[in-house]
This record gives structure tokens, sequence and C-alpha cells, in this order.
């Protein structure tokens, strides 16, 4: 084998757990982070004392973003009490796996043992003001206070306190946003659906390819009890949902959800008395060579996804017929078409046929796509549900929706991957 | 080109720092201007403090001719920022004098049926209420 020293060869996941899933929980979101987390240690037969690992994307703190994270590194650790030797969290990585990528490297690198590794998001909570403590009982409270007070005595004149407003009453882009928020292209909806016109000039793609991944997303989330829409979609429900920005109609876009997701990456030889099997981690795509930008970058058909997917084959002799199963990010549609042609499942600009119907994309399909709904359907945890869903089919724990229940044997390579744009991490998994 | 006063959006606008001054304010004097190498020419965006290509830290803005080409393009039905009202085209433009430099913009003063990837088009500028700022947008070229 000409692979042999890829040091995520001594990673492996040796457990996953997910909280609850919804649209607008209204939960605290660091509930839910402990949650999947002690779930996870349960699944991989740890406990608390054996995690000396904590790893996240985002992180803490990302203003502007309201429900984009439900907690950082610190307040994790501190929530469980974790005796860490390691931890990392932060945004600026491969991707939402990246975090987990990162993870494989420091078991190998012997900074840990057993790494905990979290994604939570409470968007849907929070883009209704969800969770916001109610001011006007304390407020009536403490007027009343000082009106009594006032009764004896005399209130002394408030100094003015000025604004930081000024000339501020504009909202200003600075940064990266500069170059598309002054044109209203608010969301990464517009920065997708550039990538994915231009996909459709160049090749012919046309909708009816991100139908196909739309429909078969559906599907599966109808055997998926935790999935966030599961009444079934036809093509026809599809053509006739309104537009958001062209190519992308609103089932081309994911359902914001409330919902944690962790994992534990071991080193293979303390992972020896696991509570299941443990999953190995193949090989790992991180790559990106060109331009890290969502418009500056060389081919925009392809995103950074094409080095990502590249990295991901050179670092295995495995190739992409030998896959099982495929979990690919669809923050939107056009992404997961661009994650098949650069992970090889078709070829560049082939996706047009390739979707022309979901057979070769369904579960009994050629290869199975989005096997419990995608973000499209299950709902927007956020990278790390393709991950969490990958190794659901590889145990076999994917209940009705389990491949063996449509014609396939049992699962033993599957490939995860999360991020679009300039993001684009991918692992591919070994039950072997 | 023209100022496009009658239809104006409101529009969230860029913080300007001594970076990018010359490319959100250039169209005072109808010019679209980047930051350029004095050394190898390459036009360096978005503006940073050293070439990308020869490493020189000779740069200095200068104005291009404006002529662009659409690389890609959405028409936006989704309201995402109150007072910038849908429906509305987003370009992906190539600018002539190089076209690896490439900004996301509004094409106006076209029928959003007419929009095609590959249409050559020009720069306008929309003044801002400021008169400081102008953003550039595009036009079909020779519209």
């Amino acid at each position: 084998m000409a692979h042999v020293d890829n040091l995520e060869r001594k990673a492996a996941i040796t457990g996953i757990g997910q909280s609850d899933v919804g649209r607008r929980l209204n939960r605290d979101p660091l509930e839910l982070t402990a949650d999947a987390c002690l779930q996870a240690i349960e699944d991989a037969g740890l406990t608390r004392d054996d995690i000396d690992g904590l790893c996240t994307y985002p992180g803490a703190g990302i203003a502007g973003a309201p429900g984009f994270t439900g907690g950082g590194v610190n307040e994790v650790q501190d929530m469980l009490r974790l005796k860490l030797d390691w931890v990392n969290g932060g945004m600026e990585q491969s991707g939402q796996l990246g975090s987990v990528i990162t993870a494989c490297a420091a078991v190998a690198a012997g900074y840990a043992k057993h790494v905990l590794c979290f994604r939570t998001v409470w968007e849907a909570t929070a883009a209704v003001g969800g969770r916001k403590l109610d001011m006007q009982p304390l407020r009536e409270k403490a007027a009343a206070r000082k009106a009594q007070q006032a009764e004896v005595v005399e209130d002394k004149p408030h100094k003015k306190v000025t604004g930081s407003g000024g000339m501020g009453a504009i909202p200003r882009a600075n940064g990266v946003q500069q170059w598309s928020l002054p044109f209203g292209a608010a969301s990464a909806a517009c920065w997708i659906a550039l990538c994915a016109q231009r996909h459709f000039h160049e090749f012919g793609t046309t909708r009816e390819a991100l139908c196909s991944i739309a429909v078969n997303s559906r599907r599966n989330a109808g055997l998926n009890p935790k999935a966030v829409y599961r009444d079934p979609m036809t093509r026809e429900d599809y053509f006739n949902a309104r537009m958001i920005s062209d190519p992308f109609c609103l089932f081309d876009c994911d359902a914001p959800a409330d919902g944690s997701t962790a994992v534990i990456v071991s080193r293979v030889d303390a992972a020896k008395d696991m509570r299941k099997p443990v999953i190995k981690v193949e090989s790992i795509g991180s790559a990106i060579r060109g331009r890290p930008s969502w418009d500056q970058w060389d081919d925009m058909t392809t995103m950074s996804l094409r080095d990502a997917g590249a990295m991901l084959w050179e670092r295995t002799d495995y190739k992409p017929d030998d896959v099982d199963v495929a979990e690919l990010y669809d923050g939107f549609s056009f992404i997961t078409l661009a994650w098949l042609e650069a992970l090889g499942f078709c070829g560049k600009g082939e996706a047009k046929d390739f979707l022309k119907d979901t057979s070769n994309i369904a579960l009994e399909g050629k290869i199975p796509l989005n096997t419990h709904g995608g973000q499209l359907s299950a709902g927007r945890l956020h990278g790390y549900g393709f991950l969490h869903e990958a190794c659901t089919q590889l145990w076999g724990e994917g209940g009705e929706r389990q491949l063996q229940n449509f014609g396939k044997s049992a699962p033993k390579l599957a490939v995860a991957a999360a991020g679009g744009g300039p993001l684009g991490g991918c692992m591919l998994l070994s039950a072997e | 080109m023209s100022d496009n006063t009658a239809e104006k959006p409101f529009r969230i606008q860029p913080g300007l720092t001594r970076d990018n001054v010359h490319f959100w304010t250039g169209g005072a004097d109808n010019e679209l201007s980047f930051l350029c190498c004095a050394d190898c020419a390459t036009i360096v965006h978005p503006p940073q403090p050293i070439c990308p290509q020869c490493l020189s830290k000779n740069l200095a803005p200068k104005p291009v001719s404006g002529k662009a080409t659409l690389y890609s393009y959405t028409i936006n039905q989704q309201p995402w920022i109150p007072g910038f009202e849908p429906p509305y085209v987003i370009g992906l433009v190539e600018i002539d004098e190089d076209p690896s430099v490439r900004l996301m913009t509004n094409i106006v003063n076209c029928d959003i049926d007419k929009v095609e990837i590959g249409m050559p088009l020009q720069v306008v500028f929309e003044e801002q209420d400021d008169g400081i700022i102008f953003m550039p947008l595009f036009e079909p070229a020779n519209g």
C-alpha cells in the first residue's frame, strides 16, 4: 500500500451522539450540546474522564449570526468539567469537518487519545428572537421602585448619555463583506447561485439536476424520524416553489434547525476496548490550492471542493467506485452537485446526466446520497450531520433508512463532506 | 457613464479605509480604479499591501476602462435587506484588463430577461447620499 504512512490512519471514530433536532426547540443551545456530547461519550463506551481533547467549529462568539454557534470549547469544557490535554475551536479551517480532521491529526500526534468534537446550531429558534429575556417586567419593577424613591429623595439630574450613532446611521460593511453586501448579495444563497448559474452555462446543467437532489433528500428524510421536513415532495412540488435567488428555489436551500452533533475521534491504539467496532479514518481532504474567496476562486463551477476532493483520493488506493454511501453537504443543493463531481462520483460537468433522475443517488442506487435527508430536509446541522449519518450507516444503525433494507450489503466505505465556497473538508471512512 | 439616481435602493455601504478609498470614491471622477503593481502591472484586488505575483510593495491605484464581461449572475427574489427590494440582478463580472479580477455588482439598465452570461458590460456609478461613495454597477456596453 502506497499510503500507509498517512497519519490520519492512526485515528478512528469511536462514538457519535446527537441531541433532539427540530424547528424552534427553544432550548438552551448548551443543553443541546451537552446532550450530544454525553451521548457520544457513552456510545464510545467511554466516560468523561477518558476525554482528553475537545474540538469544535466555529467556536464561541460569532457576531452577527444568530444561532450559528451553541458554545465554544471553553464553555463546554467547563460545563462538563473536562480535564484536557488539547483544545481547539475556530472558524478559519477547512470547513466544518476541518475540526474533525484536525482532531485526527491531534490524536495521531499523541496530543490526545480521545477527542470530543461537536457542532451546535440553534438558528431556527434564534431567527424568531427566541430565548431572549423579556426585560419588560424588570423595567416596570425598576420604574416603580424609582417612583417610590422620588417621593422621598429629590432625583438628581441624569447625566446625558450620547449614543454611539453619529454618522453611523447607515450600516457599514467591512472586510470581505464590503464586496457583496452593498449589492444586495446578503446571503450565501446569492453567492452559490452565481456558481450554479455558471455551471449551467458551461455544461448545460438545468434545475432538473438540483431537483433530483432535493427530491431524493426528502424521500430519505421520510425514513428518518429526526428529520424536520418529512412530507413527501414531488418534482412538481419542487418546480412550484417560490424562487429565492435564481436558479435556487426554496427547496434548494437548507432548513434552519436547532440541534447538536458530537463525534469521538480516538487514537486507534487507544481504542482497543470500545463499545462498538471502530470506524477507521482512511483518508482526508482539506486542500485549498486557489484563492480562498467566494468570488475570486478561479473556477466557480467547482469551488474549493475540487481540491479537497482531489486530496482525499491522493491519500488512498480506494477509488470512487469503492464507496458504498456518500453524505455530501447541501447548504444549497448545488453544493452537493459540486461535491459529486469533485469526488469523482461523476465526471466534471456530467452531473446533468448523472442527476437526470434520482436512480443513481437513491437508497437502491449506484451511490446512495444523503441517506438521512441532508440539511435540505433533515435540518441544517451544519456539516456534522453528514459525518454522523456516515457513521450511522457504517454501524448499521440507520433504522428504516439503513441501506441493507434496500438490497444493499452492509456498507463498508463512506464519504462525508462538508462546506462550500472556500470552505471544504471531506473524510473517507472505513468499517473494514 | 451616467448616474442612475432614479431608482436607488437602500444600500449597505462600505466602511472606507486608506486601502479601499480609491475603489469606492473613484466614481466621482468617473473612474473605476484598482490597486496596481507599478513593477509587474498586476491588478491587485481586493487591496493588499504586497503584490501577490512579484511581491513588490510598489502599489498604487490606477483607473481601468470600466469595461467588463458577465461571468455569472443571479436574479435575486428574496428580500434580504429592508429598502433593497427584489427582484434585482446580482452579477459577477470579469474586468477586461484582467479577467481573473472579478467584481460582485448589480446589473442595471437592462431588462432582467435580457441578462446573459458573456454579455459585454460597462461600469455606471451610483452616487450615494454622502456624495463621497460611488457604487460601481454595470450596464450593457453601449447601452
